[in-house]
């Protein structure tokens, strides 16, 4: 594959490329931070990516950069054949509920920015044949949940929307791939309490590797989140109320 | 993914060493960018956790802990030198996972796959290669370390030298190791030429151990330290090369599956009877002949990876392992005496192991010394098994000998400084560069009286 990357940096994002990396998978890095990702870029050469593996600016809140960001991963790569997105915002649902304009950055970024940026890019991959474009969502996006409902509901639009450029598109050859990562121990999480089944950025990476081949159109990552979020969704209401996560 | 708003402080967890005793509640970080801030500290850096006894473990309850496994990016490999530049946060898990099959290994490597590149320096660890290759520290070309003042400072055998020889085995108290540079190893196949031979004592087995350091990269005896009499030091020694292409022949590697030990074992399920009869059916089962054959670098250097968790088979109080090295001069007597003295107590130990060390390297408070070390666990029973260690050490130092810090958790600081000829070097090197103890653990206050 001929992957550009958005979030390879940090935490889930940064397993998934090295994952890719080690089976040769030809990367190039999008994001905010050109120190950081020049950083990613040599640790994912030495882990076996093709060298060079370049980068170019690219802010989920800032839409009028990607098109730029996408052709400079084509011209890098000479036509990329997949766009994964890990990269994002997060806060807790007290943060957010207390500060409107950030509620409204997470939003922006979350949301509208993946939406535009996967839109724009699945696009481009159907017009050369095809490709694959997986986005990380988030369980919380699966039912709102008292304790996080706005971050959830920034990830139930964007799981729609992959939901729906799946089905509208893999006609035309672009795969569209949703991972739902349930809580996983990363440095986004850091100081939230762990609950039972809590994953490793690894193991996930692992899982989103297996689906990508299989041409899956969801996963969740551990996968036991799929069966806990099925018991989740089939809550009743008055249960909702009641319970305090 | 990213946070909008930087978490709080880290809320109170308790930490402890791979022996889980002692334990103390501390604030522990584990940030993608290792970097110091003002007002978190005094400040003890953690890797992987597999220090035995309190390397890694606050100074007070409440302390500041910077777990650095999520520091962890290669920075740079040369293909052609083995050279690898990383952030020491990397375990010799990952260097493994990802280069062995690109044919490189680390040069040195403790018992465990699961311990950080930053570890391996602060503990200066050895290996089964001791004998013939030194300690992790002689294949370090370079340390980026965070000192107390905030710098950067880069040290290595050729720049910074008296930095360098305290921080490789100054157990992480000279600074913030975050980058280091090490030579790996050339090896044709993941594959361990291993050969073992039942020994029916001490002596056979150390000059077992002796004959074998010649022609063999790799050895280590394991003895049943619960054997009395002339049945002393029985055991059985292993020796082992990396195997080549042609010895390998066709073989896959298969990842095998992990066992976990899923709670704290009860404490009279590793009582005295179970363990002698647990020792005697091992050294029974091999018999005196030589065995070999061709087995993974997995099973060959890290049996115990392969159960996820096996300090809890010691019970909730934990336990404690006791690694000392006597120097050659003073013949086995030590060894039998140490064993001697363990007997004695009753004490029991699921495996003892022993081995013959190369020369001391320069740096300070490295462990390892020319003469013999032996490794034991122990499960910790209080103040009696503190007693029983102390009884230990002063054989040690009547001969001339020490103990590992990365095992340690009750050595008493007048003690340690018997063993150890070169501490006040090391010492006026640390008040250079951290006079107002910034990093700090409860080790640093056991052993060096820094304050709590």
């Amino acid at each position: 594959m001929k992957v550009a990357f958005v979030g390879a940096t940090r935490g889930m994002g940064r397993a998934l490329a090295r994952r890719l990396a080690e089976r040769g998978d030809a990367i190039f890095l999008l994001g905010r931070d050109a120190d950081e990702m020049q950083l990613s870029a040599r640790d994912l050469e030495a882990r076996g990516a093709p060298v060079p593996v370049g980068q170019a600016s690219l802010d989920l809140s800032r839409p009028d950069g990607f098109g730029e960001a996408l052709d400079a991963a084509d011209r890098a790569l000479s036509r990329i054949d997949a766009l994964v997105v890990t990269g994002g915002l997060f806060a807790g649902q007290d943060e957010l509920a207390a500060d409107l304009a950030r509620l409204g950055a997470l939003l922006h970024a979350n949301f509208t920015g993946t939406v535009l940026l996967c839109q724009q890019a699945a696009d481009r991959l159907a017009a050369r044949g095809g490709g694959l474009i997986c986005a990380f969502s988030s369980v919380a996006g699966d039912r709102a949940r008292r304790s996080n409902y706005l971050y959830g509901a920034s990830k139930a639009g964007l799981s729609v929307f992959l939901d729906g450029l799946d089905l509208a598109y893999r006609d035309r050859g672009v795969r569209v791939l949703c991972v739902k990562p349930g809580f996983v121990k990363t440095a986004m999480t850091a100081g939230l309490p762990v609950p039972p089944f809590a994953g490793e950025p690894d193991a996930v990476a692992r899982d989103v590797v297996a689906a990508m081949d299989a041409g899956r159109h969801v996963v969740y990552a551990p996968p036991v989140w799929r069966w806990i979020m099925l018991v989740i969704r089939a809550l009743p209401r008055v249960v909702m109320r009641r319970v305090r996560f | 993914m990213a946070r909008l708003i930087p978490a709080a402080s880290a809320a109170l967890e308790p930490v402890a060493g791979w022996g889980r005793h002692p334990i103390v509640p501390g604030r522990v970080e584990r940030p993608e960018h290792l970097a110091l801030r003002a007002g978190v500290e005094p400040l003890v850096p953690r890797g992987l956790g597999r220090a035995y006894g309190d390397a890694a473990v606050p100074a007070a309850p409440g302390g500041h802990v910077l777990e650095t496994t999520r520091a962890d990016r290669i920075r740079d490999f040369d293909p052609v030198t083995g050279r690898l530049r990383c952030e020491a946060g990397l375990s010799l898990a990952e260097i493994l996972r990802v280069f062995v099959p690109r044919g490189w290994f680390p040069p040195v490597t403790p018992g465990t796959k699961f311990v950080t590149v930053g570890a391996c320096v602060a503990c200066d660890v050895h290996g089964k290669n001791h004998h013939r290759d030194g300690s992790f520290g002689s294949f370090v070309d370079r340390i980026v370390l965070l000192t107390a003042d905030g710098r950067l400072v880069e040290c290595g055998p050729d720049r910074e030298r008296e930095l360098f020889l305290a921080t490789v085995g100054g157990m992480g108290l000279t600074g913030l190791i975050v980058e280091v540079t090490l030579r790996l190893r050339r090896v044709e196949t993941p594959w361990i030429v291993l050969e073992t031979q039942g020994m029916g004592s001490l002596e056979s087995m150390l000059e077992g151990l002796r004959l074998s350091a010649a022609h063999w990269p790799y050895t280590v005896g394991w003895i049943d330290c619960l054997a009395q009499g002339r049945d002393v030091g029985r055991g059985i020694l292993m020796r082992g090369r990396h195997a080549t292409q042609v010895e390998a022949g066709t073989r896959r590697v298969r990842r095998a599956p992990r066992l976990r030990v899923p709670f704290d074992a009860p404490e009279w399920l590793l009582n005295p009877l179970f363990m002698r009869w647990f020792n005697r059916l091992y050294a029974w089962s091999h018999g005196r002949t030589l065995r070999r054959r061709i087995v993974s670098y997995d099973a060959f250097f890290y049996p115990l990876d392969a159960v996820s968790q096996w300090n809890r088979l010691y019970g909730r109080r934990g336990f404690l392992q006791y690694q000392c090295v006597v120097p050659h001069a003073a013949g086995p007597a030590p060894v039998t005496a140490l064993l001697e003295r363990l007997a004695a107590a009753g004490a029991a130990s699921f495996l003892a192991v022993i081995k013959d060390c190369g020369p001391a390297s320069d740096a300070y408070l490295s462990f390892p010394l020319e003469g013999i070390t032996l490794a034991l666990d122990l499960p910790y029973r209080g103040a009696v098994t503190e007693a029983l260690l102390h009884d230990m050490n002063a054989i040690v130092i009547d001969h001339g000998g020490r103990v590992y810090l990365a095992k340690d958790a009750v050595t008493r600081a007048g003690d340690f400084a018997r063993m150890m000829p070169r501490l006040p070097e090391w010492r006026a090197v640390r008040d250079r560069w951290d006079p107002g103890r910034r990093f700090r653990s409860a080790l640093s206050v056991r052993l060096f009286g820094d304050p709590v």
